[in-house]
């Protein structure tokens, strides 16, 4: 342990604000984690990560194995999924799903068999010889996602070839209160996760391994340091003091190497990927072993929770089935939040599946989470502004958001707010800041989106006027270029006849005679349609009344609801009839006239 | 050279026009609305108030005094403030007709501020000299520009927060106004006169 | 006494001269406010502000109008134009319409009859077809105008609400109840979206 070659320790800085609540550690990471036994059904939702959601590659009865992909990620910014287990799949339809709005989401539905079949799986003990491409595309093709809460495709972040990086930071903090998923895998699988990391510091070309972690956690540092010694991984540990919220990414970054991500930027900008524990285990399994990701350790805790405790759970797992398992007395319960008791919401429907990004099910008695009180003005202690992690100015950002100030909002750096909820914590009263920011950040996205629609139509507004002013411009070039032609021809006509004289009458009534034959030759119609045409005219339209006349009458009698608007076009129709017919025997008429009256040459 | 800065810190600050000499209001309550707006109006104000000082100077001693008419200075002082203000109405137009929008009918108000005509009158009790006025009314802006956005950036939260429902409005505007004016009696004795 | 009322004319001369060099020398131009307005309007182009378009009542505006008479704009645009011009934002004048619900426009293509006149009413071209062809509207384009239905012959345009979807949902401003402490609803109706 002294001086030893893998492990080295370093000094860490601070962040500012922050909290202590009490920590609730002890309830669920005591106990070693414990498989759930197969559930009967498996709900996948296809927008469970970050970006766009998965289309589906199965269909309904189709048998799958266990880690078989059921829907294919679209795009960049996106991920796979795959089957738990062997099974069929049942449905693809909207299901409950874990979030807020309590709106459903598409999901699908497999039926499990209960023999947990894995497909054909492809280990690459050799992965360094397949080089950086193949290795971040079998990342993809897992389905690996951030397993800290967020959920956003992993492979993606090591995509960016601009950046160069030389720091793996590995986010084992886990600050939130009650939940303790990280800790017990890093007792358990420290090994799995610096495996994990090997690959991942490869893939960066990182000089550097560096592990956060907080001074909460003995256990999980001895695991690390056992581990990479048995490995031979060298490592650099921060172990910071225990304070709410230094497990955020930007944090974590401020407090163990004093740098601050730049405002709207990356921790890549600074040279840092940052990884989960769960996700760099995560990724040792894809990479290494071939499994995709489908089941992950979800702490559930709370004081109606008869045995509390992490659990390792397959994805799909509908929740009211993990609670069940776990002994959670739902009379005693007041409430089943996903997440912490921080930055968790509430479950709106236990049916909704356990997704990648459930780390924790927090179900609290009334007396250990009890409901707030109603929230009293703001009395300017300032409180808040000592306790802001990010060095924000909460009160500002409250009046803003409050009168909808959505300019004065985003003045106060709004979008920088981490909705930590650390203000809220010491607000003496009550007020539930966070979801201020959270309706002025909505209501910032919305407005943004709104004006780039409504640009859009005023573009499109603009053209359409241009065009049909343009249109009007050409017809009346038109109209004046044939009234000067006609107008020149009547001209040199006039011309014409003035030099012609008594030869010319001779020649223009053999004109006459010509246009007259030619009209009855050709069987001219008054509307410039010869005979025949008016004729198939005629033909067409009476076909198309009978035709919609008969569709009228079946809608009568089946379609009552579109009797009306049949008959109307009916009713066109009929008078279209009757017009073309009337045309074609005013031409019919006229023709006869005509050859009647055809002088004889 | 201290004399001009003593009367410069004077004016605007111990004899502060708006808070002190209770000048000019009218404008102080209407603009103080939003910040921008309060900006505007105070340069509108500065360039009006320091060319109209220098103006009714010189129309006083070059023209009313030789010609023995001093009785005349109030009704040519207002001549030459209306001219003035007139003059930055079509400036502004020009330059921001938002801003002219915005302001409003407070422009040309600024003709009837009592503390332009009250600077042209003050030089000519206080027996100021050209630079004398020049400075005095570029003081006299100063401070009033000073107090205007100061309040207008107070009334920008007042108006976020929770005021009783009697106070909202002008009546919070009033009395944070007159706390100010409290804090500005901090200055007197400052500078003699 | 007749010095002093020369005295005052000349000084009104030379003033009044100098006046109307400046207003023909600062003659403003155009009126670039219009487009600030313009900007903030909903570009719906419906016509139910009294005026062909959001452009001419942007103009209109820029005049001294009212600004309470855009349905689709609601309140939000009505603040935002109250911010800008410095004038009380008043409640959405009734007469205009209502603040509804966002909807488009979408066609019954089993009854439409290919005449092309809801394609010549639609303000932005929103509308995809030609003569005895099948139209259709394009509902990323379609700003809820419902210009179209009137002149639609069998009636076949209906208006359709925007469902709200899972990205574009927020939360709303707090009451007294902060939005955690819902109570749950397990096993209860579930509401839709896509």
């Amino acid at each position: 342990m002294i001086g030893s070659q893998y492990i080295k320790l370093v000094d860490t800085g601070s962040i500012p604000g922050g909290i202590h609540p009490e920590q609730h550690k002890i309830e669920s990471n005591s106990s070693p984690i414990t498989t759930l036994p197969l559930p009967t059904t498996l709900w996948l939702p296809l927008a469970m990560h970050l970006g766009t959601p998965a289309e589906t590659t199965v269909q309904i009865g189709d048998r799958v194995l266990k880690g078989e992909l059921i829907a294919a990620a679209k795009g960049l910014v996106s991920a796979n999924i795959h089957a738990p287990t062997s099974g069929t799949i049942q449905a693809i339809e909207p299901h409950a799903f874990a979030h807020e709005s309590g709106f459903v989401q598409p999901a699908i539905a497999l039926d499990s068999d209960g023999l947990d079949q894995w497909r054909m799986l492809e280990p690459w003990s050799d992965w360094r010889s397949r080089g950086i491409e193949a290795v971040i595309e079998r990342i993809r093709l897992g389905g690996v996602t951030g397993l800290g809460g967020a959920g956003f495709p992993t492979d993606v972040k090591y995509r960016n070839s601009q950046a160069v990086i030389h720091t793996l930071l590995i986010n084992a903090a886990e600050c939130e209160p009650y939940i303790t998923a990280d800790d017990r895998l890093m007792r358990e699988r420290a090994d799995d996760i610096l495996r994990g990391a090997t690959i991942c510091q490869w893939l960066l070309g990182a000089k550097t391994i560096l592990i956060g972690i907080e001074d909460n956690k003995p256990e999980a540092i001895a695991a690390f340091r056992a581990a990479a010694e048995q490995l031979q991984v060298p490592i650099e540990l921060a172990i910071v003091p225990t304070k709410y919220p230094s497990g955020g990414e930007k944090q974590l970054i401020q407090l163990v190497l004093g740098a601050e991500v730049p405002q709207g930027g990356l921790p890549s900008d600074l040279g840092i990927v940052c990884q989960n524990v769960g996700t760099l285990a995560q990724v040792y399994r894809t990479v290494e072993l071939d499994e995709p990701l489908i089941s992950r350790v979800t702490t559930v805790t709370g004081a109606a929770v008869s045995q509390p405790g992490n659990y390792q759970v397959l994805i799909g797992t509908p929740i009211e089935v993990l609670l069940a398992h776990a002994g959670v007395q739902m009379a005693k319960a007041d409430r089943v939040i996903m997440g912490g008791p921080m930055m968790g919401f509430v479950v709106p429907d236990l049916l909704a599946p356990v997704v990648k990004s459930t780390n924790c099910l927090l179900v609290p008695t009334k007396k250990e989470l009890p409901p707030a009180l109603p929230d009293n003005p703001c009395i300017r202690c300032g409180l808040c502004e000592q306790a802001c992690p990010v060095s924000l100015l909460p009160q500002q950002m409250l009046w803003s958001a409050k009168n909808r100030q959505l300019d004065s909002a985003l003045l106060h750096s709004l979008n920088d707010c981490i909705e930590c909820g650390a203000c809220a914590y010491v607000c003496p009263s009550r007020i539930p800041l966070v979801q201020y920011y959270r309706y002025a950040k909505g209501e910032i996205r919305q407005e943004n989106e709104e004006n780039v629609s409504a640009e859009r139509a005023r573009v499109r507004f603009e053209n359409r006027q241009k065009r049909l002013d343009r249109e009007q411009v050409e017809k009346e070039a038109k109209r004046q270029s044939r009234a000067a032609a006609a107008a020149k021809a009547l001209a040199a006509k006039t011309a014409a006849e003035g030099k012609a004289g008594s030869e010319t009458n001779a020649l223009i009534a053999a004109t006459l005679e010509r246009v007259a034959a030619k009209k009855i030759a050709t069987n001219t119609g008054p509307v410039g349609l010869s005979l025949s045409e008016l004729a198939a005219v005629a033909q067409a339209s009476q076909e198309k009344f009978a035709k919609a006349a008969g569709r009228l009458t079946e809608a009568e009698t089946n379609a009552p609801e579109m009797v009306a608007a049949l008959k109307k076009a009916t009713g066109k129709l009929e008078e279209k009839y009757l017009s073309s017919e009337a045309a074609y025997q005013t031409a019919l008429a006229a023709v006869e006239i005509a050859a009647a009256d055809t002088p004889k040459s | 050279m201290s004399e001009y800065i003593l009367l410069l810190i004077g004016t605007v600050l111990v004899n502060n026009f708006v808070l002190v000499q209770f000048l000019g209001l009218c404008p102080f309550m209407g603009v103080s609305n939003k910040l921008e707006t309060a900006v505007g109006m105070s340069a509108a104000t500065t360039f009006v108030l320091t060319l109209s000082s220098v103006a009714s100077y010189v129309v006083y001693t070059f023209l009313l005094v030789p010609l023995s008419l001093t009785y005349l200075k109030t009704i040519s002082f207002i001549l030459v403030i209306a001219f003035m203000v007139q003059f930055t109405e079509m400036l502004v137009r020009k330059t921001s007709p938002l801003l002219y929008r915005v302001l409003g009918i407070f422009l040309p108000l600024i003709t009837t501020n009592c503390a332009v005509l009250g600077v042209a009158l003050l030089n000519i009790s206080r027996q100021n000299s050209l630079l004398e006025s020049f400075l005095y009314g570029f003081g006299a802006a100063l401070g009033f520009s000073l107090v205007l956005v100061l309040f207008a950036a107070m009334r920008e939260r007042i108006n976020l927060a929770d005021v009783p429902k009697p106070f909202q409005g002008a009546a919070i505007g009033l009395i944070s106004a007159g706390i100010m004016s409290l804090a500005f009696m901090g200055f007197s004795g400052l500078v003699a006169g | 006494m007749i010095s002093a009322v020369l005295t005052l004319l000349l000084l009104a001369a030379i003033f009044g001269g100098l006046l109307g060099f400046a207003a023909i020398r600062f003659k403003p131009e155009g009126n670039p406010i219009v487009d600030d307005i313009d900007n903030l309007l909903p570009q719906t182009q419906c016509g139910q502000c009294g005026h062909p378009g959001c452009r001419p009542y942007a103009t209109a505006i820029a005049a001294g109008e009212a600004i309470n008479k855009c349905p689709p704009g609601g309140e939000a645009t009505i603040s935002a134009l109250a911010d800008l011009l410095d004038v009380e934002a008043l409640p959405l004048d009734a007469e205009h319409g209502v603040e509804a619900i966002r909807t488009v426009a979408v066609i019954r293509e089993a009854e439409c009859i290919g005449c092309t006149k809801c394609i010549q009413a639609c303000p932005v071209d929103a509308i995809l077809g030609a003569a005895k062809l099948m139209h259709t509207v394009i509902a990323a384009e379609c700003t809820g105008c419902d210009l179209c239905v009137e002149p639609c012959p069998v009636d076949c345009i209906d208006m359709v609400p925007v469902a709200t979807t899972l990205r574009a949902w927020h939360v709303d401003k707090p009451g007294a109840l902060i939005a955690t402490d819902k109570p749950p609803a397990p096993n209860a109706s579930h509401k839709s979206a896509a």
